[in-house]
């Protein structure tokens, strides 16, 4: 069973709830991007730099509907997050010992 | 003249804008936003829009909200061209930030540097932000 589930879904360009979680979240762990969250998975975006960098010691998701309902479907992603639908959301939650939402 | 009937004075014509700055889905201030637009759109004033910081993400063009159970808005602002809104700008700085260009989005807009944009922001007589 895995550590611990951080849930980000603020946009790191509107509040640093991203930033937060990066700088303390234990390595082996997971952050699920969902809602506004999902702005910070723009490959393109300023604030790529901040995930990409982190890709190695932390397992990043992202919640596909909220990536649609945002247009950004066709806007590439950083290399490393992996999609998931709200099934896969269930499943990260029970696969961890712990999930926290960082509001 | 009884009191209710106000002497037709020369027109006032007001200069009003709207500042988006809010992504579309995350808090409800988009859709008021854009619903007070629509409806202050109808009295005939000098209207302008603006989106700057998260508020670009709300013309992002492509959006599909069938996944989310919520109402996609955005073809909406298609919307303000019927009602004589022209003027609609976006900050260059606020799309490149984000790593969206002009043609990202939904509508046609004025795309304005921050310099530009501080300009025609100090022309109005009212300034609504959301």
């Amino acid at each position: 069973m895995s550590k611990m589930l951080h849930l980000v879904n603020k946009s790191p360009f509107d509040r640093n709830a991203l930033d937060s979680c990066l700088r303390l979240a234990e390595a082996g762990s997971s952050v699920l991007l969902i809602e506004d969250g999902v702005y910070a998975a723009m490959r393109k975006a300023t604030s790529a730099e901040a995930i990409s960098k982190r890709v190695g010691d932390l397992t990043f998701y992202v919640l596909g509907p909220d990536v649609s309902a945002r247009g950004l479907d066709d806007t590439p992603l950083i290399d490393g997050i992996a999609v998931v639908d709200y099934g896969g959301f269930v499943d990260l939650v029970v696969e961890h010992e712990v999930a926290q939402s960082w509001l | 003249m009884e009191p209710w009937e106000e002497e037709e004075g020369p027109e006032v014509v007001k200069r009003f804008m709207y500042v988006n700055r809010r992504a579309p889905y995350g808090t409800i201030y988009a859709l008021e936003c854009l619903e007070v637009v629509l409806i202050a759109a109808a009295f005939d004033q000098d209207v302008s829009v603006v989106f700057v910081d998260d508020g670009v993400y709300q013309l992002k063009n492509n959006q599909d909200t069938g996944g989310i159970g919520m109402k996609n808005f955005s073809k909406t602002y298609r919307a303000l061209d019927d009602y004589d809104v022209e003027k609609i700008y976006v900050e260059r700085e606020s799309l490149d930030q984000r790593g969206l260009t002009a043609d990202d989005l939904i509508i046609p807009v004025e795309v304005v540097a921050t310099d530009k944009l501080r300009e025609i922001m100090a022309q109005q007589d009212v300034v609504i932000s959301s």
